[in-house]
């Protein structure tokens, strides 16, 4: 084979890649912009884009498209990228596949911090008139899910820094915090009011469709450029999954990429997890559907994974959202459907790394 | 590059593991390490990359004190073959050979690295695997393709842990040659290695380690069967021919030959079989 071959395969390859990175775009935003148009309110196409191009500025239209159907899509998009690309940073610091939110603890750490404040700080019951349930003050629910979820971040890293707890110890760990939340919960639970518990379960049914524009604003603004940071350091992530030793001899400074690695990543999903409440399965298949695409390169994986979380996540919510119209079913039910067989699937499947 | 190593104690968990080693190789130098199972070979080079961090002693890279080098220029001049490796996910051989580019890389590989990658791969012909997963390979083939990661990173100091370990004859001499090769053109050679005929064949320094110490250092010249005995408790016969100096295992030594005998029939039975008419 000459010297032109080689390179023309790999070029060849990444091209083909760079193809599907594409596709994955353009049919987001396409299903993005389908999104607008289907909702449990029919709504006409004409009235539709009378809104969207500016023309119409109230009225219930307006009001369904600007102040529902919007934010909830944006929600998902951003949601999902979040997840998806912290679930692959997870898994490549700690070189296993199991690396997730989910798995870690920090979704189930999140409910409880929620559950903490609805029925200890009260932010739930005060205002709840007959059956509808209000959280009145989701900031200090949001603040208390995000605080217990770095806490439960903060006890794995701490065994990794103090103990040299390895990787796989790290897992179990989350693992172990993670049912220890979760009898915490149902301890809350025993003893709260009816109202309360409605609350708590409200809240933990993960839903795109109750973050306001200032909350997009703010995942985004830290979504974004941490993701960022993700894709700068592709080629540590890189070099760590040869091993430890190997990363080291490239230049990498394994211990420092590894917490960095999991603060960051364990920051964004919290604060997701902090305002769309529990979506399972994101954050832990998605990396895995990736790799099983288009191989494990971090450079095309991590980008490639934040894109396919989005997709996931908005189809995921638009199905939702009309399957059983007019109700709306939260997302966060149906990913745990749809990704616990899928998960398994590619457990089979994709025998060949684990 | 030299390498001075000054007075070099390792322990892991105060498990003393390398003791006082002292130790000079010159630019283009072959240096062979050789010693039993355990002896330290690895935790020995591992040092030398800083993988590990020794408690006492120098090392010395070209008179700059490796201690005080930033981690990524110690990578753009030293490329390490660990002994194993398995990687968590599955990559291709072209994507592990271009991860020795790493400490050059930025953000993106530059057409310059791709060349680079693409040369190793045609010497070490490795090309007709390039797309391959590594997972998918034979130990050998993923052996030759982290060599070729090493020798892409195009460092001054190679570190090799028994890069021939699951090679065939033919590959074994393969490698070894493009090794021998990297000495020649003035790149500081330190190796691993269990084969003391390959040792004496390629080395121009030869190390002997028992216990985290050095018992002999010297030319190939020391293989002698009075300096091997002791270190690996098996009698051997020394010839040579010409340049070439061959060594011979003979027989296990008399300390290890009854402990072998005290563990009863079984033992007896397959050292009688391994080396057949020596009792
Ligand atoms: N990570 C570790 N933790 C604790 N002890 C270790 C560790 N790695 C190696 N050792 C111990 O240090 C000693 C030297 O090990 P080392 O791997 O350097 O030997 P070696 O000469 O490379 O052996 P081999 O020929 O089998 O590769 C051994 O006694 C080994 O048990
Ligand atoms: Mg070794």
């Amino acid at each position: 084979m000459g010297q032109s071959s080689i390179l023309d395969l790999y070029k060849k390859d990444i091209g083909k890649k760079l193809v599907f990175g594409v596709s994955i775009l353009i049919f987001l935003i396409i299903l993005m912009s389908f999104a607008v148009l289907v909702g449990p309110v029919n709504i006409p196409l004409p009235e539709i884009l009378s809104v969207l191009t500016g023309q119409t500025k109230s009225g219930m239209a307006y009001h369904i498209i600007w102040n529902i159907r919007m934010p909830q899509i944006l929600t998902a998009v951003i949601a999902g990228a979040g997840l998806a690309i912290s679930g692959a940073v997870m898994q490549s610091v700690l070189r296993n596949p199991l690396g997730s939110p989910f798995t870690l603890g920090i979704s189930h750490a999140a409910a409880f911090g929620a559950a903490f404040a609805i029925v200890i700080l009260g932010t739930g019951t005060t205002h709840s008139s007959g059956d509808v349930v209000n959280i009145n003050n989701p900031y200090i629910t949001t603040i208390s899910a995000f605080m217990f979820s770095m806490i439960s971040t903060g006890v794995i890293l701490a065994l990794a820094k103090y103990k040299q707890a390895s990787p796989e110890t790290m897992i179990l760990t989350g693992v172990a915090i993670g049912s220890v939340f979760t009898a915490g919960i149902s301890a809350i639970q025993y003893f709260a009011e009816d109202t309360a518990i409605a609350a708590i379960i409200f809240w933990q049914f993960g839903d795109v469709g109750k973050t306001s524009w200032t909350e997009i604003g703010l995942i985004t603004a830290v979504v974004v450029p941490l993701s960022l940071w993700f894709a700068y350091n592709s080629w540590n992530f890189n070099a760590l999954n040869s091993g430890d030793d190997t990363a080291k001899s490239l230049g990498v400074d394994v211990d420092k990429l590894r917490i960095k690695g999991m603060v960051i990543s364990s920051t964004v999903s919290a604060l997701i997890v902090s305002f769309v409440g529990i979506i399972g399965f994101v954050g832990l298949v998605v990396p895995h559907i990736v790799r099983k695409l288009i191989g494990g390169n971090e450079m095309l994986l991590l980008p490639f994974s934040f894109f396919t979380g989005s997709l996931l996540l908005l189809i995921s919510d638009t199905v939702a959202r009309n399957i059983i119209s007019p109700e709306v079913l939260p997302v966060g039910i149906l990913t745990s459907f749809l990704g616990a067989p899928l998960f398994i699937y590619l457990v089979i499947k994709g025998r060949e790394y684990w | 590059m030299k390498i001075d190593v000054e007075g070099l104690e390792f322990s892991y968990n105060g498990v003393p593991t390398l003791k006082n080693m002292n130790l000079n190789v010159n630019k283009g130098e072959f240096l062979s390490i050789i010693g039993p199972n355990g002896s330290g070979k690895t935790t020995f080079l591992k040092c030398i990359n800083r993988i590990l961090n020794p408690e006492k002693g120098s090392i010395m890279i070209n008179e700059f004190d490796l201690d005080k080098l930033h981690r990524n220029d110690i990578a753009k001049q030293v490329g390490y073959i660990p002994q194993a490796e398995r990687g968590a996910f599955p990559t291709t051989v072209f994507d592990t050979v271009l991860m020795g580019r790493k400490p050059h890389i930025n953000w993106v590989p530059t057409s310059r690295d791709l060349d680079i990658v693409v040369e190793v791969m045609e010497m070490l012909d490795l090309s007709h695997i390039s797309m391959k997963n590594i997972n998918e390979l034979s130990g050998g083939q993923r052996q030759k393709v982290i060599i070729g990661r090493a020798l892409a990173q195009q460092p001054e100091i190679l570190l090799l842990d028994e890069p021939t370990s699951s090679l065939d004859l033919k590959h074994q001499l393969e490698v070894l040659d493009i090794t021998r090769d990297q000495a020649d053109n003035d790149v500081t050679v330190i190796m691993s290695v269990h084969d003391l005929n390959l040792a004496a064949r390629y080395s121009d320094k030869i190390i002997m380690m028992k216990d985290g110490e050095i018992f002999h250092a010297g030319g190939p010249e020391i293989l002698t069967p009075e300096n091997i005995e002791p270190v690996y408790d098996v009698s051997v016969d020394v010839h040579r021919t010409g340049e070439q100096i061959w060594i011979l295992p003979k027989k296990l030594n008399k300390a290890t030959e009854l402990k072998a005998d005290n563990n009863g029939y079984r033992n007896n039975r397959l050292r009688a079989q391994r080396v057949p008419g020596t009792c």
